[in-house]
C-alpha cells in the first residue's frame, strides 16, 4: 500500500513538473530542439533542474543503500551493452520526437488536455512499441 | 515563432525540472523502481495486472500531476502538435519502437540513467538529442514542413 503512495506521489510530482516546465508544450520542444534556427534554450534548464537532484540523490541511495525504503531489492536495467539496438533505438526516437514534440512522458501527461491528435499519438506510440516486441520475440 | 529569451520564466522552468527530479529520487529510494516512462507504459502490454498496479497509478497521477499544476497555478494548458496526421502517426510509431528497441527515453536514460551514471544511458541520451536535432532541421529548414 505505501509502495503504492509513493508511485501516487511521485506520478504526481512528475506530472506537476512536466507542465510547470513545459514540456508538454509540443511548440517549446521543438524550438529547443531548433538549434540552427530560432533556438528556445529554456528546456536545458528542466534536465539542469532534474540532474542536480537526481545526480546526488542517486548516488547517495546507491552508495549507502543495498535495498529500497520500502522494496526488496533495486530494479536496475540488466543490459550494459552499448550496442546496435540502443543506438539504433535512439535515433529514431530522436526523429520521433521532433516531428511531433512529444516524448512518451509529456505525451503521457497531455492525455488530461483532452486534445485528439494526443491520444492517436500515444495510440501510433503503444502500437510502435507493440510492433518492436512482437517481432523481436519471433 | 516565439523569441527565445523572452516569455519564459526559468525558474518555474527549473523548479518543473527539480520536480521531475525528485520524483525520480522518490520512486528508486522508495520502491527501488526507475522512473521510466516509456518502460512503465509498455510493461502495461508486456506483463499481467498484478505486476502493473503500480504502474497504473504512476501514470495515472502524471496525468493528473500535470492537470493540478495547470489548476493551481492558472497557467493555460500548452497547444496541440501542429503536426499533420500522417506525420503524427509516423512519429508516435518511431517513438514507441525506438524507446523499446532503445529501453528507455528522456526520463528513464535522460534522468535516471544519467543520475545513475550509466555509459548507456549517457549514450542513448546524446544519441537521440543528436538525432532529434538533426531531424527537426532536416524536416523543417530543408523539407519545409509544418511541424
Amino acid at each position: 500500500m505505501s509502495k503504492l503512495f509513493i508511485a501516487l506521489l511521485s506520478g504526481l510530482l512528475f506530472g506537476a513538473g512536466l507542465a510547470a516546465s513545459d514540456m508538454n508544450n509540443p511548440d517549446r520542444v521543438q524550438g529547443f530542439l531548433d538549434v540552427f534556427g530560432d533556438w528556445d534554450p529554456s528546456l536545458m534548464f528542466v534536465m539542469g533542474g532534474a540532474l542536480l537532484l537526481a545526480i546526488p540523490g542517486f548516488q547517495l541511495i546507491l552508495r549507502f543503500r543495498s535495498k529500497p525504503v520500502l522494496g526488496k531489492r533495486f530494479y536496475l536495467p540488466l543490459s550494459k551493452a552499448i550496442d546496435k539496438d540502443l543506438i539504433l533505438g535512439a535515433v529514431l526516437f530522436g526523429m520521433g520526437w521532433a516531428i511531433v514534440g512529444y516524448c512518451p512522458g509529456p505525451a503521457i501527461a497531455a492525455l488530461g488536455y483532452g486534445y485528439e491528435d494526443v491520444f492517436i499519438f500515444v495510440g501510433a506510440m503503444l502500437l510502435g512499441a507493440k510492433i518492436h516486441l512482437v517481432t523481436k520475440k519471433a | 515563432m516565439f523569441d527565445a529569451f523572452q516569455n519564459v520564466n526559468y525558474a518555474t522552468v527549473l523548479f518543473g525540472g527539480g520536480l521531475i527530479g525528485l520524483s525520480s529520487v522518490l520512486l528508486f529510494a522508495f520502491n527501488g523502481r526507475i522512473a521510466g516512462i516509456c518502460g512503465m507504459a509498455f510493461s502495461l502490454m508486456a506483463t499481467s495486472f498484478s505486476n502493473n498496479v503500480w504502474r497504473i497509478v504512476f501514470l495515472v497521477s502524471l496525468v493528473a500531476g500535470s492537470l493540478l499544476y495547470h489548476f493551481l497555478s492558472g497557467a493555460a494548458y500548452p497547444p496541440a502538435p501542429n503536426t499533420s496526421l500522417p506525420l503524427l502517426i509516423l512519429g508516435g510509431l518511431l517513438v514507441g519502437y525506438g524507446t523499446s528497441l532503445g529501453n528507455g527515453c528522456t526520463s528513464g536514460h535522460g534522468i535516471a540513467g544519467i543520475a545513475r551514471l550509466s555509459p548507456r544511458s549517457i549514450v542513448a541520451t546524446l544519441t537521440f538529442m543528436a538525432s532529434a536535432i538533426v531531424t527537426l532541421y532536416v524536416v523543417k529548414h530543408l523539407m519545409g514542413a509544418v511541424i
